[in-house]
Protein backbone atom coordinates (compact mmCIF):
# COMPACT_ATOMS: atom_id res chain seq x y z
CA UNK A 1 0.00 0.00 0.00
CA UNK A 2 1.48 3.36 -1.38
CA UNK A 3 2.03 6.44 1.30
CA UNK A 4 0.16 9.43 0.44
CA UNK A 5 2.01 11.77 -1.42
CA UNK A 6 1.86 15.44 -0.55
CA UNK A 7 -0.26 16.85 -3.30
CA UNK A 8 -2.36 15.19 -5.26
CA UNK A 9 -2.22 15.01 -9.24
CA UNK A 10 -4.75 16.85 -11.25
CA UNK A 11 -7.01 13.98 -12.74
CA UNK A 12 -7.81 15.53 -16.51
CA UNK A 13 -7.16 18.46 -18.89
CA UNK A 14 -10.75 19.50 -18.26
CA UNK A 15 -9.53 20.35 -14.88
CA UNK A 16 -6.91 22.88 -16.00
CA UNK A 17 -8.90 26.07 -16.31
CA UNK A 18 -10.51 25.62 -13.00
CA UNK A 19 -6.54 25.11 -11.26
CA UNK A 20 -5.88 29.08 -11.64
CA UNK A 21 -9.30 29.74 -9.93
CA UNK A 22 -8.23 27.23 -7.18
CA UNK A 23 -4.51 27.01 -7.02
CA UNK A 24 -4.66 27.38 -3.14
CA UNK A 25 -7.09 24.73 -2.91
CA UNK A 26 -5.20 21.92 -4.39
CA UNK A 27 -2.01 22.31 -2.12
CA UNK A 28 -2.81 21.21 1.72
CA UNK A 29 -1.91 23.15 4.80
CA UNK A 30 1.28 22.11 6.26
CA UNK A 31 0.97 20.29 9.61
CA UNK A 32 1.56 22.22 12.95
CA UNK A 33 3.62 21.04 15.59
CA UNK A 34 1.86 19.32 17.96
CA UNK A 35 2.29 21.89 20.79
CA UNK A 36 0.55 24.54 18.79
CA UNK A 37 -2.58 22.35 18.04
CA UNK A 38 -4.11 23.08 21.29
CA UNK A 39 -3.53 27.09 21.36
CA UNK A 40 -4.73 27.12 17.55
CA UNK A 41 -7.53 25.25 18.40
CA UNK A 42 -8.86 27.47 21.42
CA UNK A 43 -8.08 30.62 19.33
CA UNK A 44 -10.13 29.28 16.29
CA UNK A 45 -13.18 28.46 18.99
CA UNK A 46 -12.78 31.74 20.51
CA UNK A 47 -13.09 33.46 17.35
CA UNK A 48 -16.29 31.68 16.35
CA UNK A 49 -17.96 32.75 20.09
CA UNK A 50 -17.02 36.41 19.49
CA UNK A 51 -18.20 36.21 15.64
CA UNK A 52 -21.11 34.94 16.78
CA UNK A 53 -21.32 37.78 19.72
CA UNK A 54 -20.85 40.12 17.16
CA UNK A 55 -23.64 39.07 15.24
CA UNK A 56 -26.39 38.98 17.62
CA UNK A 57 -25.96 40.91 20.85
CA UNK A 58 -29.50 39.88 22.43
CA UNK A 59 -28.17 37.54 24.78
CA UNK A 60 -25.38 39.85 26.32
CA UNK A 61 -28.71 42.08 27.32
CA UNK A 62 -30.98 39.38 27.96
CA UNK A 63 -28.40 37.95 30.14
CA UNK A 64 -27.83 41.15 32.10
CA UNK A 65 -30.80 41.01 33.62
CA UNK A 66 -30.66 38.29 36.42
CA UNK A 67 -27.19 39.87 37.72
CA UNK A 68 -28.95 43.24 37.74
CA UNK A 69 -32.19 41.78 39.75
CA UNK A 70 -29.56 39.87 42.71
CA UNK A 71 -27.41 43.25 43.25
CA UNK A 72 -30.16 45.69 42.86
CA UNK A 73 -32.83 44.04 44.61
CA UNK A 74 -30.97 41.28 46.84
CA UNK A 75 -27.98 43.52 47.60
CA UNK A 76 -29.70 46.32 48.31
CA UNK A 77 -31.95 44.47 50.53
CA UNK A 78 -29.65 42.47 52.48
CA UNK A 79 -27.51 45.56 53.07
CA UNK A 80 -29.94 47.50 54.56
CA UNK A 81 -30.91 44.54 56.63
CA UNK A 82 -27.05 44.20 57.60
CA UNK A 83 -27.60 40.28 58.86
CA UNK A 84 -24.86 38.96 57.04
CA UNK A 85 -20.94 38.91 58.19
CA UNK A 86 -18.79 40.62 55.09
CA UNK A 87 -16.08 41.66 57.14
CA UNK A 88 -16.76 45.31 57.45
CA UNK A 89 -17.27 46.12 53.93
CA UNK A 90 -21.32 46.78 52.94
CA UNK A 91 -23.18 43.74 51.51
CA UNK A 92 -23.42 45.18 47.85
CA UNK A 93 -19.84 44.99 48.06
CA UNK A 94 -19.33 41.43 48.98
CA UNK A 95 -22.03 40.33 47.12
CA UNK A 96 -21.02 41.51 43.52
CA UNK A 97 -17.97 38.78 43.10
CA UNK A 98 -20.65 36.32 44.11
CA UNK A 99 -22.97 37.48 41.19
CA UNK A 100 -20.30 37.58 39.09
CA UNK A 101 -19.18 34.01 39.60
CA UNK A 102 -22.63 32.88 39.54
CA UNK A 103 -23.91 34.62 36.47
CA UNK A 104 -21.03 33.15 34.34
CA UNK A 105 -21.09 29.88 35.85
CA UNK A 106 -24.85 29.84 34.66
CA UNK A 107 -23.85 30.40 31.33
CA UNK A 108 -21.35 27.91 31.56
CA UNK A 109 -23.69 25.29 33.02
CA UNK A 110 -25.64 24.91 30.32
CA UNK A 111 -23.32 24.68 27.63
CA UNK A 112 -23.45 21.09 26.67
CA UNK A 113 -26.67 22.09 25.26
CA UNK A 114 -25.13 23.79 22.87
CA UNK A 115 -22.48 20.57 22.25
CA UNK A 116 -25.84 18.80 21.88
CA UNK A 117 -27.33 21.21 19.30
CA UNK A 118 -23.94 20.90 17.39
CA UNK A 119 -23.97 17.25 17.82
CA UNK A 120 -27.45 16.94 16.27
CA UNK A 121 -27.05 19.96 13.44
CA UNK A 122 -23.40 17.86 12.67
CA UNK A 123 -21.43 20.53 13.64
CA UNK A 124 -19.67 18.54 15.83
CA UNK A 125 -19.31 15.63 13.89
CA UNK A 126 -17.82 17.78 11.32
CA UNK A 127 -15.00 18.99 14.07
CA UNK A 128 -14.20 15.86 14.79
CA UNK A 129 -13.12 15.12 11.88
CA UNK A 130 -10.33 17.39 11.38
CA UNK A 131 -7.30 17.25 12.45
CA UNK A 132 -8.32 18.09 16.32
CA UNK A 133 -7.34 15.46 19.09
CA UNK A 134 -10.55 15.59 21.24
CA UNK A 135 -8.73 17.73 24.25
CA UNK A 136 -7.66 20.00 22.20
CA UNK A 137 -11.57 20.40 21.04
CA UNK A 138 -13.23 20.20 24.57
CA UNK A 139 -10.02 22.72 25.83
CA UNK A 140 -10.75 25.42 22.86
CA UNK A 141 -15.03 24.82 23.91
CA UNK A 142 -14.12 25.59 27.15
CA UNK A 143 -12.35 28.70 26.45
CA UNK A 144 -15.03 29.65 23.77
CA UNK A 145 -17.50 29.41 26.80
CA UNK A 146 -15.06 31.44 29.17
CA UNK A 147 -14.95 34.30 26.36
CA UNK A 148 -19.03 34.30 26.89
CA UNK A 149 -18.31 34.02 30.70
CA UNK A 150 -15.76 37.36 30.32
CA UNK A 151 -18.23 39.44 28.44
CA UNK A 152 -21.15 38.49 30.84
CA UNK A 153 -18.37 39.27 33.96
CA UNK A 154 -17.67 42.85 32.23
CA UNK A 155 -21.34 43.38 32.08
CA UNK A 156 -22.19 42.47 35.88
CA UNK A 157 -18.86 45.11 36.68
CA UNK A 158 -20.44 47.57 34.59
CA UNK A 159 -23.69 47.12 36.64
CA UNK A 160 -21.98 47.08 40.23
CA UNK A 161 -19.77 50.28 39.92
CA UNK A 162 -22.96 51.96 38.65
CA UNK A 163 -24.22 50.92 41.74
CA UNK A 164 -21.97 52.36 43.52
CA UNK A 165 -19.66 49.15 44.66
CA UNK A 166 -15.68 50.37 45.33
CA UNK A 167 -13.61 47.66 43.26
CA UNK A 168 -10.06 47.66 42.33
CA UNK A 169 -9.09 49.18 38.63
CA UNK A 170 -5.62 47.85 38.94
CA UNK A 171 -4.61 46.04 36.01
CA UNK A 172 -2.96 43.10 37.15
CA UNK A 173 -5.85 42.36 39.75
CA UNK A 174 -8.26 42.78 36.62
CA UNK A 175 -6.50 40.34 34.55
CA UNK A 176 -6.57 38.05 37.54
CA UNK A 177 -10.43 38.61 37.59
CA UNK A 178 -10.17 37.26 33.87
CA UNK A 179 -7.95 34.39 34.64
CA UNK A 180 -10.59 33.17 37.29
CA UNK A 181 -13.50 33.68 35.26
CA UNK A 182 -11.73 31.80 32.47
CA UNK A 183 -10.80 28.72 34.47
CA UNK A 184 -14.08 28.52 36.53
CA UNK A 185 -16.15 28.76 33.24
CA UNK A 186 -14.06 25.90 31.53
CA UNK A 187 -14.83 24.11 34.44
CA UNK A 188 -18.49 24.20 34.37
CA UNK A 189 -18.54 23.83 30.95
CA UNK A 190 -16.81 20.40 30.95
CA UNK A 191 -19.14 19.49 33.71
CA UNK A 192 -21.60 20.27 31.35
CA UNK A 193 -20.33 18.32 28.28
CA UNK A 194 -19.45 15.60 30.47
CA UNK A 195 -23.57 15.61 31.50
CA UNK A 196 -24.20 15.76 28.07
CA UNK A 197 -21.84 13.17 27.19
CA UNK A 198 -23.40 10.26 29.24
CA UNK A 199 -27.29 11.65 29.09
CA UNK A 200 -26.95 12.69 25.40
CA UNK A 201 -30.12 14.64 24.94
CA UNK A 202 -31.06 18.34 25.06
CA UNK A 203 -34.36 17.60 27.73
CA UNK A 204 -32.04 15.34 30.62
CA UNK A 205 -29.35 17.82 30.57
CA UNK A 206 -31.49 20.75 30.83
CA UNK A 207 -33.35 18.56 33.90
CA UNK A 208 -29.73 18.10 35.55
CA UNK A 209 -28.50 21.57 34.75
CA UNK A 210 -31.49 23.04 36.62
CA UNK A 211 -30.84 20.26 39.16
CA UNK A 212 -27.43 21.26 40.37
CA UNK A 213 -26.72 24.91 39.47
CA UNK A 214 -28.44 26.22 42.92
CA UNK A 215 -26.88 23.63 44.92
CA UNK A 216 -24.04 25.25 43.35
CA UNK A 217 -24.69 28.42 43.94
CA UNK A 218 -26.39 28.38 47.73
CA UNK A 219 -23.60 25.89 48.49
CA UNK A 220 -20.82 28.30 47.86
CA UNK A 221 -19.70 31.59 49.63
CA UNK A 222 -21.50 33.67 47.17
CA UNK A 223 -24.11 35.17 48.93
CA UNK A 224 -22.57 34.13 52.62
CA UNK A 225 -19.64 33.52 53.83
CA UNK A 226 -18.88 29.68 55.03
CA UNK A 227 -18.72 30.89 58.18
CA UNK A 228 -22.10 31.41 58.71
CA UNK A 229 -22.73 27.82 57.24
CA UNK A 230 -23.87 24.37 58.80
CA UNK A 231 -20.67 22.34 59.10
CA UNK A 232 -22.39 19.87 56.48
CA UNK A 233 -23.01 23.15 54.07
CA UNK A 234 -19.31 23.32 54.55
CA UNK A 235 -17.88 20.93 53.76
CA UNK A 236 -20.12 20.90 50.35
CA UNK A 237 -18.44 24.67 49.73
CA UNK A 238 -14.78 23.11 50.33
CA UNK A 239 -15.07 20.65 47.12
CA UNK A 240 -17.15 22.99 45.21
CA UNK A 241 -14.69 25.12 42.75
CA UNK A 242 -17.55 28.25 42.90
CA UNK A 243 -16.06 28.75 46.33
CA UNK A 244 -12.71 29.05 45.34
CA UNK A 245 -13.70 31.46 42.22
CA UNK A 246 -15.85 33.79 44.65
CA UNK A 247 -13.01 33.85 46.80
CA UNK A 248 -10.45 34.86 43.96
CA UNK A 249 -12.74 37.60 43.09
CA UNK A 250 -13.28 39.35 46.53
CA UNK A 251 -9.34 39.27 46.78
CA UNK A 252 -9.08 40.60 43.91
CA UNK A 253 -11.85 43.24 42.86
CA UNK A 254 -12.43 43.86 46.87
CA UNK A 255 -8.96 43.69 47.86
CA UNK A 256 -10.40 41.80 51.56
CA UNK A 257 -8.20 38.96 52.75
CA UNK A 258 -8.36 35.68 49.79
CA UNK A 259 -6.56 32.70 49.65
CA UNK A 260 -5.20 33.46 45.80
CA UNK A 261 -2.52 30.93 45.63
CA UNK A 262 -4.94 27.79 46.59
CA UNK A 263 -7.89 29.35 44.52
CA UNK A 264 -6.14 29.71 41.02
CA UNK A 265 -4.62 25.94 42.08
CA UNK A 266 -8.09 24.47 42.71
CA UNK A 267 -9.34 26.43 39.68
CA UNK A 268 -6.68 24.99 37.85
CA UNK A 269 -6.88 21.54 38.95
CA UNK A 270 -10.74 21.63 38.22
CA UNK A 271 -10.54 23.00 34.84
CA UNK A 272 -8.02 20.41 34.01
CA UNK A 273 -9.99 17.29 35.55
CA UNK A 274 -12.88 19.14 33.69
CA UNK A 275 -11.43 18.90 30.38
CA UNK A 276 -9.89 15.00 31.31
CA UNK A 277 -13.63 14.15 32.00
CA UNK A 278 -15.34 15.74 28.74
CA UNK A 279 -12.86 14.53 25.76
CA UNK A 280 -13.15 10.88 27.54
CA UNK A 281 -16.88 11.63 26.97
CA UNK A 282 -17.24 13.26 23.96
CA UNK A 283 -16.55 10.35 21.32
CA UNK A 284 -20.26 8.93 22.95
CA UNK A 285 -21.83 12.47 21.48
CA UNK A 286 -20.66 11.45 18.04
CA UNK A 287 -22.16 8.16 17.86
CA UNK B 1 -6.76 1.46 -14.78
CA UNK B 2 -7.64 -2.05 -14.64
CA UNK B 3 -10.36 -4.22 -16.39
CA UNK B 4 -12.87 -3.87 -14.10
CA UNK B 5 -12.71 0.19 -13.91
CA UNK B 6 -10.47 -0.23 -10.48
CA UNK B 7 -8.07 2.39 -10.34
CA UNK B 8 -4.78 1.27 -9.20
CA UNK B 9 -4.16 3.03 -5.85
CA UNK B 10 -6.82 2.95 -3.33
CA UNK B 11 -7.82 5.92 -1.57
CA UNK B 12 -9.68 3.54 0.65
CA UNK B 13 -9.64 0.04 1.24
CA UNK B 14 -12.13 -1.73 4.24
CA UNK B 15 -11.21 -5.91 4.92
CA UNK B 16 -14.12 -7.68 6.74
CA UNK B 17 -15.64 -3.68 8.90
CA UNK B 18 -17.60 -4.88 11.15
CA UNK B 19 -20.14 -2.37 13.13
CA UNK B 20 -23.07 -3.22 15.66
CA UNK B 21 -24.83 -1.04 18.16
CA UNK B 22 -25.66 -3.50 20.99
CA UNK B 23 -26.99 -6.63 19.50
CA UNK B 24 -28.10 -4.90 15.82
CA UNK B 25 -25.51 -5.35 13.36
CA UNK B 26 -24.89 -2.33 11.07
CA UNK B 27 -21.98 -3.12 9.33
CA UNK B 28 -21.63 -6.81 8.52
CA UNK B 29 -18.25 -8.09 7.00
CA UNK B 30 -17.82 -5.20 4.74
CA UNK B 31 -15.15 -5.26 1.90
CA UNK B 32 -14.61 -2.39 -0.42
CA UNK B 33 -12.02 -0.81 -1.99
CA UNK B 34 -12.21 2.69 -3.44
CA UNK B 35 -10.09 3.78 -6.27
CA UNK B 36 -7.79 7.03 -5.69
CA UNK B 37 -9.34 9.62 -8.10
CA UNK B 38 -12.68 7.92 -8.68
CA UNK B 39 -16.51 9.31 -7.91
CA UNK B 40 -17.46 6.37 -5.97
CA UNK B 41 -21.09 5.81 -4.83
CA UNK B 42 -22.27 3.81 -1.65
CA UNK B 43 -26.30 2.67 -2.65
CA UNK B 44 -28.37 1.15 -0.35
CA UNK B 45 -31.90 2.02 1.42
CA UNK B 46 -32.21 3.41 4.71
CA UNK B 47 -30.08 1.14 7.38
CA UNK B 48 -27.81 -0.64 4.23
CA UNK B 49 -25.23 0.18 7.05
CA UNK B 50 -23.54 2.68 4.36
CA UNK B 51 -23.25 6.00 7.23
CA UNK B 52 -21.98 3.75 9.61
CA UNK B 53 -19.60 2.26 7.34
CA UNK B 54 -18.05 5.96 6.24
CA UNK B 55 -18.29 7.20 10.54
CA UNK B 56 -15.98 4.36 10.86
CA UNK B 57 -13.78 5.64 7.43
CA UNK B 58 -13.56 9.09 9.39
CA UNK B 59 -12.74 7.91 12.44
CA UNK B 60 -16.04 9.47 14.08
CA UNK B 61 -16.81 5.79 14.70
CA UNK B 62 -14.13 2.75 16.15
CA UNK B 63 -13.24 -0.59 14.16
CA UNK B 64 -14.08 -3.32 16.85
CA UNK B 65 -13.12 -5.33 13.59
CA UNK B 66 -11.86 -5.68 10.26
CA UNK B 67 -9.45 -3.14 9.01
CA UNK B 68 -9.87 0.45 7.19
CA UNK B 69 -7.22 2.35 5.45
CA UNK B 70 -7.12 5.54 4.04
CA UNK B 71 -4.65 5.94 1.63
CA UNK B 72 -2.78 2.97 3.31
CA UNK B 73 -3.20 4.59 6.93
CA UNK B 74 -4.95 2.75 9.46
CA UNK B 75 -7.60 4.59 10.27
CA UNK B 76 -7.54 2.93 13.63
CA UNK B 77 -4.18 3.38 14.66
CA UNK B 78 -3.36 6.90 12.64
CA UNK B 79 -6.37 9.24 12.64
CA UNK B 80 -4.94 12.70 12.58
CA UNK B 81 -3.48 12.03 9.65
CA UNK B 82 -6.06 9.89 7.79
CA UNK B 83 -8.11 13.32 9.22
CA UNK B 84 -6.03 15.96 7.38
CA UNK B 85 -6.78 13.46 4.21
CA UNK B 86 -10.03 13.63 4.27
CA UNK B 87 -13.19 16.91 3.64
CA UNK B 88 -16.69 15.13 5.26
CA UNK B 89 -20.02 16.64 4.17
CA UNK B 90 -22.29 14.69 6.69
CA UNK B 91 -26.21 14.26 5.91
CA UNK B 92 -27.21 17.10 8.89
CA UNK B 93 -27.13 20.60 7.07
CA UNK B 94 -23.97 21.46 9.47
CA UNK B 95 -23.08 25.05 8.42
CA UNK B 96 -23.39 27.03 11.34
CA UNK B 97 -26.87 29.46 10.95
CA UNK B 98 -25.52 32.14 13.16
CA UNK B 99 -22.19 32.70 11.22
CA UNK B 100 -21.80 33.96 7.66
CA UNK B 101 -20.56 31.90 4.63
CA UNK B 102 -16.92 33.28 5.19
CA UNK B 103 -16.89 32.79 9.39
CA UNK B 104 -17.94 29.10 7.92
CA UNK B 105 -15.65 28.07 5.93
CA UNK B 106 -12.84 30.23 7.78
CA UNK B 107 -13.31 28.47 11.31
CA UNK B 108 -11.99 25.32 9.25
CA UNK B 109 -9.27 26.75 7.49
CA UNK B 110 -8.05 27.49 11.08
CA UNK B 111 -8.77 23.75 12.27
CA UNK B 112 -7.02 22.41 9.12
CA UNK B 113 -3.80 24.77 10.27
CA UNK B 114 -4.28 27.45 7.01
CA UNK B 115 -1.19 30.14 8.08
CA UNK B 116 -2.89 33.04 8.38
CA UNK B 117 -1.35 35.00 5.36
CA UNK B 118 -2.83 32.45 2.90
CA UNK B 119 -6.53 31.87 5.31
CA UNK B 120 -8.36 34.95 3.39
CA UNK B 121 -7.20 33.92 0.11
CA UNK B 122 -7.63 29.94 0.63
CA UNK B 123 -11.30 31.04 2.20
CA UNK B 124 -12.32 33.07 -0.74
CA UNK B 125 -10.77 30.53 -3.56
CA UNK B 126 -13.41 27.76 -1.85
CA UNK B 127 -16.04 29.96 -1.72
CA UNK B 128 -15.88 31.18 -5.61
CA UNK B 129 -15.66 27.27 -6.52
CA UNK B 130 -18.92 26.71 -4.81
CA UNK B 131 -21.02 29.48 -6.44
CA UNK B 132 -20.96 31.54 -3.26
CA UNK B 133 -18.51 34.21 -3.37
CA UNK B 134 -21.46 36.91 -4.20
CA UNK B 135 -23.07 35.76 -0.91
CA UNK B 136 -19.84 35.17 1.48
CA UNK B 137 -20.97 37.84 3.99
CA UNK B 138 -24.80 36.48 4.54
CA UNK B 139 -25.08 35.05 7.22
CA UNK B 140 -26.19 31.22 6.64
CA UNK B 141 -29.62 31.23 7.90
CA UNK B 142 -30.37 32.97 5.25
CA UNK B 143 -29.15 30.36 2.43
CA UNK B 144 -31.23 28.25 0.78
CA UNK B 145 -31.10 24.48 0.99
CA UNK B 146 -28.50 24.37 -2.03
CA UNK B 147 -26.35 27.32 -1.08
CA UNK B 148 -26.01 25.41 2.75
CA UNK B 149 -24.88 22.34 0.81
CA UNK B 150 -22.34 24.00 -1.15
CA UNK B 151 -21.39 25.64 1.76
CA UNK B 152 -20.45 22.45 3.20
CA UNK B 153 -18.90 21.90 0.03
CA UNK B 154 -16.26 24.79 0.21
CA UNK B 155 -15.35 23.99 4.65
CA UNK B 156 -14.81 20.46 3.36
CA UNK B 157 -12.76 21.78 -0.04
CA UNK B 158 -10.79 24.89 2.12
CA UNK B 159 -8.26 22.22 3.38
CA UNK B 160 -7.67 20.93 -0.13
CA UNK B 161 -8.78 16.97 0.46
CA UNK B 162 -7.50 13.97 -1.01
CA UNK B 163 -10.73 12.14 -0.22
CA UNK B 164 -13.99 13.69 -0.43
CA UNK B 165 -16.37 12.09 1.45
CA UNK B 166 -19.83 13.29 1.03
CA UNK B 167 -22.99 11.73 2.63
CA UNK B 168 -26.45 12.05 1.30
CA UNK B 169 -25.08 15.35 -0.14
CA UNK B 170 -28.27 16.20 -2.24
CA UNK B 171 -31.61 14.58 -0.10
CA UNK B 172 -34.15 17.07 -0.04
CA UNK B 173 -32.94 19.51 -2.60
CA UNK B 174 -34.52 19.91 -6.21
CA UNK B 175 -33.70 18.89 -8.96
CA UNK B 176 -31.72 22.39 -10.23
CA UNK B 177 -30.18 22.46 -6.57
CA UNK B 178 -29.06 18.75 -6.74
CA UNK B 179 -27.28 19.37 -10.83
CA UNK B 180 -25.55 22.62 -9.11
CA UNK B 181 -23.95 20.72 -5.78
CA UNK B 182 -23.08 18.14 -8.40
CA UNK B 183 -21.72 20.11 -11.05
CA UNK B 184 -19.31 22.49 -8.33
CA UNK B 185 -18.22 18.88 -6.94
CA UNK B 186 -17.06 17.36 -10.76
CA UNK B 187 -15.32 21.32 -11.14
CA UNK B 188 -13.25 20.88 -8.09
CA UNK B 189 -12.69 17.01 -8.42
CA UNK B 190 -11.48 17.84 -12.15
CA UNK B 191 -9.15 20.02 -11.55
CA UNK B 192 -7.82 18.82 -7.86
CA UNK B 193 -7.76 14.94 -8.67
CA UNK B 194 -9.44 14.15 -5.25
CA UNK B 195 -11.08 11.30 -5.00
CA UNK B 196 -15.18 11.31 -3.88
CA UNK B 197 -16.67 8.87 -1.67
CA UNK B 198 -20.53 9.82 -1.36
CA UNK B 199 -23.98 8.20 -0.68
CA UNK B 200 -26.89 8.34 -1.87
CA UNK B 201 -30.82 7.51 -2.85
CA UNK B 202 -30.91 8.58 -6.30
CA UNK B 203 -30.07 5.74 -8.31
CA UNK B 204 -29.59 8.68 -11.37
CA UNK B 205 -27.29 10.36 -10.00
CA UNK B 206 -25.22 7.31 -9.46
CA UNK B 207 -25.88 6.79 -13.19
CA UNK B 208 -24.96 9.79 -14.09
CA UNK B 209 -21.87 11.16 -11.95
CA UNK B 210 -19.84 8.15 -10.28
CA UNK B 211 -17.04 6.52 -11.99
CA UNK B 212 -17.94 2.83 -9.70
CA UNK B 213 -20.83 2.03 -7.21
CA UNK B 214 -21.44 -0.32 -4.85
CA UNK B 215 -25.09 -1.70 -3.53
CA UNK B 216 -25.25 -2.14 -0.12
CA UNK B 217 -27.62 -4.12 1.68
CA UNK B 218 -28.12 -5.19 5.12
CA UNK B 219 -24.25 -4.38 6.05
CA UNK B 220 -22.76 -5.59 3.03
CA UNK B 221 -21.89 -4.78 -0.22
CA UNK B 222 -23.87 -7.34 -2.59
CA UNK B 223 -22.44 -5.61 -5.71
CA UNK B 224 -19.82 -3.38 -7.30
CA UNK B 225 -18.88 -2.07 -10.31
CA UNK B 226 -19.38 0.32 -12.91
CA UNK B 227 -23.26 1.58 -13.20
CA UNK B 228 -22.40 0.64 -17.04
CA UNK B 229 -21.01 -3.04 -16.38
CA UNK B 230 -24.25 -3.63 -13.48
CA UNK B 231 -26.89 -2.78 -16.04
CA UNK B 232 -25.19 -4.75 -18.46
CA UNK B 233 -24.24 -7.80 -16.58
CA UNK B 234 -27.53 -7.83 -15.87
CA UNK B 235 -29.68 -7.55 -19.29
CA UNK B 236 -27.35 -10.39 -20.20
CA UNK B 237 -29.06 -12.43 -17.77
CA UNK B 238 -32.62 -11.04 -18.91
CA UNK B 239 -32.55 -11.19 -22.21
CA UNK B 240 -31.76 -8.26 -25.03
CA UNK B 241 -34.90 -6.86 -24.86
CA UNK B 242 -34.47 -5.72 -21.42
CA UNK B 243 -33.08 -2.53 -20.24
CA UNK B 244 -32.82 -2.51 -16.65
CA UNK B 245 -31.48 0.30 -14.73
CA UNK B 246 -29.19 0.40 -11.55
CA UNK B 247 -32.50 0.89 -9.47
CA UNK B 248 -33.35 -2.71 -11.36
CA UNK B 249 -29.99 -4.08 -10.55
CA UNK B 250 -30.36 -2.94 -7.19
CA UNK B 251 -33.56 -4.88 -6.78
CA UNK B 252 -31.50 -7.71 -7.82
CA UNK B 253 -28.76 -7.67 -6.23
CA UNK B 254 -31.19 -7.03 -2.38
CA UNK B 255 -33.79 -10.14 -3.59
CA UNK B 256 -37.04 -9.81 -1.45
CA UNK B 257 -34.80 -8.54 1.50
CA UNK B 258 -35.86 -4.89 0.29
CA UNK B 259 -39.55 -5.58 0.51
CA UNK B 260 -40.11 -9.08 3.11
CA UNK B 261 -39.88 -8.72 7.21
CA UNK B 262 -35.68 -8.42 6.78
CA UNK B 263 -35.64 -5.04 5.91
CA UNK B 264 -35.77 -2.78 8.64
CA UNK B 265 -35.56 0.18 6.59
CA UNK B 266 -33.54 1.99 8.48
CA UNK B 267 -33.19 2.95 12.50
CA UNK B 268 -35.76 5.26 13.36
CA UNK B 269 -32.92 7.82 14.55
CA UNK B 270 -31.35 7.34 10.46
CA UNK B 271 -34.91 7.95 9.25
CA UNK B 272 -35.57 11.17 11.25
CA UNK B 273 -32.38 12.67 10.63
CA UNK B 274 -32.68 12.38 6.97
CA UNK B 275 -36.49 13.60 7.65
CA UNK B 276 -35.01 16.70 9.46
CA UNK B 277 -32.81 17.50 6.49
CA UNK B 278 -34.99 17.17 3.75
CA UNK B 279 -37.34 19.69 5.83
CA UNK B 280 -34.97 22.10 6.43
CA UNK B 281 -33.15 21.77 2.77
CA UNK B 282 -37.15 21.75 1.45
Amino acid sequence: MSAAPATPPPASADGAGEQDRLGLLLVPPRHRPAWRLIPARVAAMCVVELQKLRHDRTELYTRAIQPALWLIIFGETFTRINVIPTGGIPYRDYLAPGIIAQSTMFIAIFYGIQIIWERDSGVLTKLLVTPTPRAALVTGKAFAAGVKAIVQAVVVVVIAALLGVSMSWNPLHLAGVIAAVLLGSAFFSCLSVTIAGIVRTRDRLMGIGQAITMPLFFASNALYPTTSMPDWLRVISAINPLSYEVDALRGLLLGVPSHLTLDFAVLVGAAALGITAASALLGRLAR
Amino acid sequence: MSDDGLPEEAAVTCTGLRYSFGRATAVDGLDLTVGAGEVFGLLGPNGAGKTTAIRCMTTLLPVPSGMVRVFGHDVAKDRMRVRRLLGYVPQQLSADSSLTGRENVSLFARVFDVPRRERAGRVAQALEAVGLAEAADRMAGTYSGGMVRRLELAQALVSAPRLLILDEPTIGLDPIARTGVWEHIMAVRAASGMTVLVTTHYMDEADQYCDRVALMHLGRVRAVGTPRRLTDDLRARLGADASPTLEDVFRDVAGSGLDGADHKGGEFRDVRRTRNTASRVG
